[in-house]
Order: C-alpha cells, then sequence, then structure tokens
C-alpha cells in the first residue's frame, strides 16, 4: 500500500493516471507526446505506477499499451468504507444483546 | 484483433487453483461478486451470470471461447438481449499467473462497443476485483455481513 501512496505523491504521475482514465491502451511514445519532459522521464514514472500495480500493461503485437489499473485504490478505499460496515454491523449486534438484556430484566421484574 | 478498452491486474495471495475456482464456482462467486457464474465450462458452451437470489435473472450471458485450467479462460460477453449481435458482443480474458506465494489475475475485456455496458463494466470490474481479493485472502466481504444478519434474525 505504501508503494501505491508514493506513486500516487507526484503530480506527473497522477498526470498520467488521468491521461490514461481518458484514454486507455496508450503507448509510451503517445503518452511522451503530451508531457514536458523527456520520454526517459516518462518512462521511469510508469515503471514506478507499473510497480505499484497502478498501471496494468497490455502486449499488442510488439508494442507495449498502458491502462489505468484502479484496483489498488479500490482496496484503499473498501479498508476504510469496509471499516463503516463493520461499524454498522456492530451496532446491529449491539442493538440485539441490547434487546436480549432489555427482554432478561423485563422477566425479572 | 483491437487492443482492449480495459485491462485489469490483482495480486491475491491465494494459489492460482483458488483463484481458478472462484471465477467458474458458483457458490463462490455468489459470495463475493452477488452473481451465480454457470456453465459447464467446455469450449463453446453457454455460460451465464445470474443474480443471487430467488429470480435468477441472468444480467450477462455469453460463450466459453478458450478453456485451460487453471490459467487462462476467454468467454464473450453480451447482456440478454445482445444475444446474437455480433456489435453488442464483447469478449473477456482471465489470466491467472503464480507469482510465488501470491497469484497474478488479469482482466482483459475488448470489442466493447456498447456505451451503456462499457460505463458499467469499467465501475464493475475494480469492484469485483477487490472484493474477490479480499473475499480469497481473509474469507470475508459480503460473507460476514450476511452471517451476522443471519445471527440476528435466528
Amino acid at each position: 500500500m505504501e508503494e501505491v501512496f508514493r506513486a500516487l505523491a507526484d503530480p506527473s504521475r497522477r498526470l498520467l493516471l488521468d491521461r490514461l482514465f481518458a484514454a486507455g491502451g496508450q503507448t509510451l511514445g503517445q503518452l511522451a507526446a503530451g508531457m514536458p519532459m523527456t520520454r526517459q522521464a516518462v518512462a521511469k514514472h510508469l515503471a514506478i505506477l507499473e510497480a505499484a500495480n497502478l498501471v496494468s500493461v497490455h502486449w499488442q503485437g510488439r508494442e507495449k499499451l498502458h491502462y489505468l489499473n484502479p484496483v489498488p485504490i479500490g482496496e484503499i478505499v473498501k479498508r476504510w468504507v469496509g471499516k463503516f460496515e463493520d461499524a454498522r454491523v456492530e451496532a446491529l449486534t449491539d442493538l440485539k444483546s441490547h434487546a436480549e438484556t432489555k427482554e432478561k430484566r423485563n422477566v425479572r421484574t | 484483433m483491437s487492443a482492449p478498452e480495459f485491462v485489469y491486474t490483482v495480486y491475491i495471495a491465494a494459489p492460482v487453483e483458488r483463484v481458478w475456482n472462484a471465477l467458474v464456482d458458483g457458490d463462490v462467486t455468489r459470495k463475493y461478486w452477488g452473481h451465480e457464474n454457470r456453465s459447464d465450462w467446455k469450449p463453446g458452451s453457454r455460460w451465464e451470470h445470474v443474480r443471487a437470489g430467488p429470480d435468477g435473472v441472468v444480467d450477462i450471458a455469453g460463450r466459453v471461447i478458450e478453456i485451460d485450467p487453471p490459467r487462462r479462460l476467454v468467454t464473450s460477453w453480451h447482456s440478454p438481449d445482445g444475444e446474437g449481435d455480433p456489435a453488442r458482443t464483447s469478449q473477456v480474458t482471465y489470466e491467472i499467473t503464480a507469482m510465488g506465494e501470491e497469484s497474478k489475475l488479469v482482466v482483459t475485456h475488448s470489442d466493447l462497443n456498447e456505451p451503456g455496458m462499457r460505463a458499467g463494466v469499467s465501475q464493475g470490474w475494480p469492484l469485483v476485483l477487490s472484493s474477490l481479493k479480499s473475499f480469497l485472502e481473509s474469507g470475508k466481504g459480503l460473507a460476514a455481513l450476511d452471517r451476522k444478519v443471519k445471527e440476528l434474525s435466528d
């Protein structure tokens, strides 16, 4: 998960992801064309994004195509949104034990 | 073949056989996908993506194009009313590779010409794949919620 945050921390890499979100399946050449940096620098950024699994790669013949892979971002969201879901379930469980206690109390009185 | 529209990658801490099983066993897909994948999984056979629940609505259907357990599965993919219409039929490829203790699953979706299906698919796959990952790694996910709700109703 650290790799994902580190990869996302750089504005150039976020821009590359924006461009892949707009159009998937771009080559290094296509991505480098609109970036204010050398092709080598873009290649390096793409390698970091690929290592963080934020970019998926597909070989079309001899062409390496790049795609935005939002799965790790989904996992980050799920991690904390999941907590809310658990909390909601716990609240239901608490409600049940509360209701049972109340019932027992009623029996006693 | 034209370049795919979407390529999704997920790393899962589970053996390839378990990941494979989680794609073709309807009892498993129901737990993290909310749908049962039903087929006899033979080349040329029909497969259906059936919504979990008493109504058994088929949301997606297609054919098994290529199958090589537990590594590679290629299916066609269309909404039920797009049956037999090549313009409304897309193709999904699942590839599972062992990476030490983990498995790498790559899902490739190609020939997505329908705008509606394209939008649905682009939002759906990331959720399905992260749900699959957490289901296989923790055994939890929707199942945990279901169990607790059932506990309450007992």
